[in-house]
């Protein structure tokens, strides 16, 4: 009984009746502290309404306190201070927006600035800058300038979806730009159709992508596409007359590009003489590449990530697969000489776009861009640059700025040049243009012919 | 007597309209009602993490986990049910009430899982549990991102989008009440036993293996529920959102609030949630050029995790220690704290 007395004594002495008042102070303190924070907006408007609203949020928390609900305190201060700020982003949003419909246009941009697929969003981030400083350079669009309020999402869906409704909401883009990962973009499409917003993706390949809504678009082909383009490839210029196929049974990429690729081989004349699968992950691919051995293909057609792929090319040789391998963009990684090595060398792979493509477009791209950044573009930046001036183009033909307008105009871009190919968007909203094909040679990837889609 | 019935429901009935008028208020803002919405739910996941962490003094590191199940659980539901309207009900209401029972069957289910979970791996002390529990929100997360018929690493698709503030933050509310209620009852008073000193409180008779296991279960449950809500306003749920990062940014908001304070950890769940948010407002707005804005929204990360080590480097025991908002106010029936 003592040892619970004990206990009780320990718990009361934890919380002494009087030391409560610090946190209190401390909480609204903050509380208010936050709220003054998202008033430091340039502008006049805001100052003004600081003090109302640090009240709203004292009164706030004090009716809690009368009405003796402890824990609402908490909750509605929380809510309260929430609520504040709201008007306050609003004026500044108002602030903002004051300048900008004399001559500024808005886009928004959601990208990956931060977290694991940084390096994809920093490169769209960088074509997207660049194709807007060439086109205010020319005189903008519309007598207007453009300007590109860029939100970081992280990297993860539920930021993405937070980031949208922001620039929607509050920031009012006329036309969104993102994002590179499928899965990210997916958060963002139906937030755009639903508030009508014409979403332009960059680079996301996944078919689903722009089946959410008719205010989605994208400057990409979409996966399969991949599949048909290494069929004609190996037909027409490899002249293959049989084809193996291992395919990665745990990626819809692959599947649709195996599906594809065997079609179109079949129908150009071409035979597909066997069909494995493996799983993403898996080390050992013998079992797999002995049964492809024994049909002798001209060609093996491996759809899928550069992780898998360099061990399958490695195993291929020791075991003296000769038929020349085939891949798609999945392989496109400075991972792939090293986990290749001399094994991978003499494939060749489909891609968006090369870094060395010899058309004048693609060149002039390449040197504006190095000018700017100190780099070579990769895939990522060349499609975030063609997805912004797709963008300008299509602004510049509207009726007006509303989202069904701009909307339609959009939708009717036809032979836009761009710096990855021509595109043309069809009634799916996918663009339909050429991809390239690389020949991976000794850590790098040889520009080797591009392939037209069928009109 | 005739007073005291009304004691129970009381708190709920005083809430309810206050945020059914907040609701209505804020039906054209949406960038709000986004914000309050995680928010909301950030809230659900700290104050549940802190009946097992804070309250029992257990350290699990997978709450997100128990969110995943929840979430995929309640997703899967709706989505199943998206096209099914109840035959004596009107839409709206139907949707509204299957999009309830899907929050209750994702918090069950979570539930569920923390009651596997928990029941062997409580038996044990100290950092066996973390590393259970560490080990259990990986392989959920593996397990959802093989899962055809979970969408995989893409995530699940189509959920209807039926979530309102109302439903988020009353489910806050609710846990907070539950959390409340838990501490100041017999069993709030084991759990705390517990916390102080497990070998004291077993001599003295406390069950505790079964006692941190329902506390497990009640966390679990409502993480499950968190999970759920956020299924229902997020268009996408993706096995990435639920890692171990995640798991441990509840960690901080608990840590950050003062470990069992129930108060803290609400309030640091806020702040925390607000503050990459209220960062992203302040920088942007305070460059003129969009160039540099671009360039000072990468700086919110940096910033955000300073503001956290100077915030441990001056308060260690967190904001409110074990303190609560609601000590404050010494309870008018000394009676009703007695078990």
């Amino acid at each position: 009984m003592s040892a619970l007395r004990l206990i009780s004594d320990s718990l009361k002495s934890n919380r002494p009746k009087g030391a409560g008042s610090r946190p209190l102070v401390l909480c609204l303190g903050l509380g208010m502290a936050l709220v003054v924070a998202c008033q430091k907006k340039p502008g006049e408007g805001a100052s003004e309404a600081s003090p109302e609203r640090a009240e709203v949020s004292k009164t706030g928390a004090g009716q809690a306190v009368h009405s003796g609900q402890a824990a609402t305190a908490g909750a509605g201060a929380g809510a309260e201070a929430a609520a504040a700020e709201k008007p306050a982003s609003d004026s500044a949003a108002a602030a903002l927006g004051a300048p900008e419909g004399g001559d500024v246009i808005l886009l928004g941009e959601v990208g990956s600035l931060t977290g694991a697929q940084a390096t994809f969003g920093i490169s769209t981030r960088n074509g997207i800058e660049l194709a807007i400083r060439d086109i205010n350079e020319k005189g903008g669009v519309r007598g207007k300038k453009l300007a590109v309020r860029v939100y970081d999402n992280q990297g993860k869906p539920e930021e993405s979806a937070n980031a949208m409704t922001r620039l929607i909401a509050q920031d009012k883009v006329v036309l969104i730009l993102g994002e590179v990962a499928s899965t990210n973009s997916l958060a963002m499409a139906p937030k755009a159709q639903a508030s009508q917003v014409p979403m332009i993706s960059p680079s996301s390949t996944n078919p689903k992508v722009t089946e959410v809504g008719d205010y989605i678009f994208r400057v990409c082909f979409i996966d399969p596409f991949q599949g048909f383009v290494m069929a004609k490839f190996a037909r027409d210029h490899l002249k293959a007359t049989s084809a193996a196929i291992l395919k990665d049974q745990k990626s819809d990429y692959s599947i649709g590009l195996t599906e594809v690729f065997t079609e179109q081989f079949t129908k150009l004349g071409g035979k597909v003489v066997s069909t494995e699968a493996y799983a993403q992950g898996d080390t050992d691919f013998r079992a797999q590449l002995t049964a492809i051995r024994r049909t002798k293909p001209d060609v093996l057609y491996i759809p899928g990530y550069y992780t898998d792929v360099g061990l399958i090319a490695r195993q291929a040789k020791q075991l003296g697969v000769k038929s020349v391998l085939l891949g798609s963009d999945g392989w496109e990684s400075a991972k792939l000489f090293e986990l290749g090595g001399t094994a991978i060398e003499g494939s060749y792979l489909s891609n968006h776009y090369a870094m060395n493509d010899p058309s004048p477009a693609a060149k002039a791209f390449r040197e504006k861009y190095k000018a700017a950044y100190g780099a070579t573009p990769d895939s990522l930046a060349a499609l975030g640059y063609d997805a912004a001036m797709v963008a300008a183009d299509a602004l510049a033909r509207a009726k007006d700025l509303s989202g069904p307008s701009v909307r339609d105009a959009i939708a009717a871009t036809k032979d836009f040049p761009g710096v990855a190919g021509r595109i043309s968007l069809n009634d799916k909203r996918n663009a339909v243009k050429p991809a390239v094909v690389l020949k991976v040679g000794n850590g790098t990837l040889e520009y080797v012919t591009t392939i037209q889609p069928d009109a | 007597m005739s007073r005291e019935w009304i004691k129970g429901p009381l708190p709920v009935l005083v809430v309810l309209p206050i945020l059914s008028v907040l609701t209505y208020a804020t039906t054209d803002m949406p960038f709000f009602i986004y914000l309050a919405s995680i928010t909301g739910v950030n809230v659900i996941l700290a104050v549940s993490l802190n009946i097992v962490n804070g309250i029992t003094g257990q350290f699990s590191i997978g709450h997100a986990g128990f969110m995943a199940v929840g979430a995929y659980a309640a997703g899967y539901f709706s989505r199943a049910l998206a096209g099914v309207q109840l035959v004596f009900l009107p839409e709206v209401v139907s949707d509204q009430v299957i999009f309830l029972v899907a929050v209750v069957f994702g918090g069950m289910l979570a539930a569920l899982f923390g009651f596997l979970v928990g029941l062997p791996s409580l038996r044990l002390r100290g950092d066996y549990l973390a590393i259970v529990t560490l080990g259990f929100g990986e392989i959920i997360r593996v397990f959802l991102q093989n899962t055809e018929a979970l969408g995989r690493a893409l995530g699940l698709r189509g959920i209807p989008q039926r979530s309102s503030l109302l439903a988020v933050w009353m489910a806050a509310f609710l846990t907070i009440l539950v959390a409340r209620r838990i501490v100041s009852s017999s069993h709030g008073r084991s759990l705390l036993a517990i916390r102080e000193d497990e070998v004291a409180a077993e001599a003295m008779g406390v069950d505790t293996t079964g006692y941190k296991v329902r506390a497990f279960v009640v966390s679990s449950f409502f993480a499950g529920v968190a999970g759920a809500l956020f299924a229902h306003f997020v268009p996408i749920i993706n096995p990435s959102s639920f890692t171990f990062v995640k798991s441990m940014e509840i960690v901080v908001m608990i840590v950050a609030g003062g470990l069992g304070s129930t108060t803290g950890a609400v309030l640091t769940a806020i702040i925390l949630t607000l503050l990459p948010e209220q960062l992203r407002t302040v920088l942007t707005s305070g460059a003129e050029g969009t160039d540099l804005a671009q360039r000072v929204d990468q700086l919110r990360m940096p910033i955000y995790g300073a503001t956290l080590v100077a915030l441990m480097l001056l308060r260690p025991q967190g904001l409110f220690g074990t303190r609560e908002l609601w000590d404050l106010w010494p309870r008018s029936q000394p009676k009703a704290s007695d078990p």
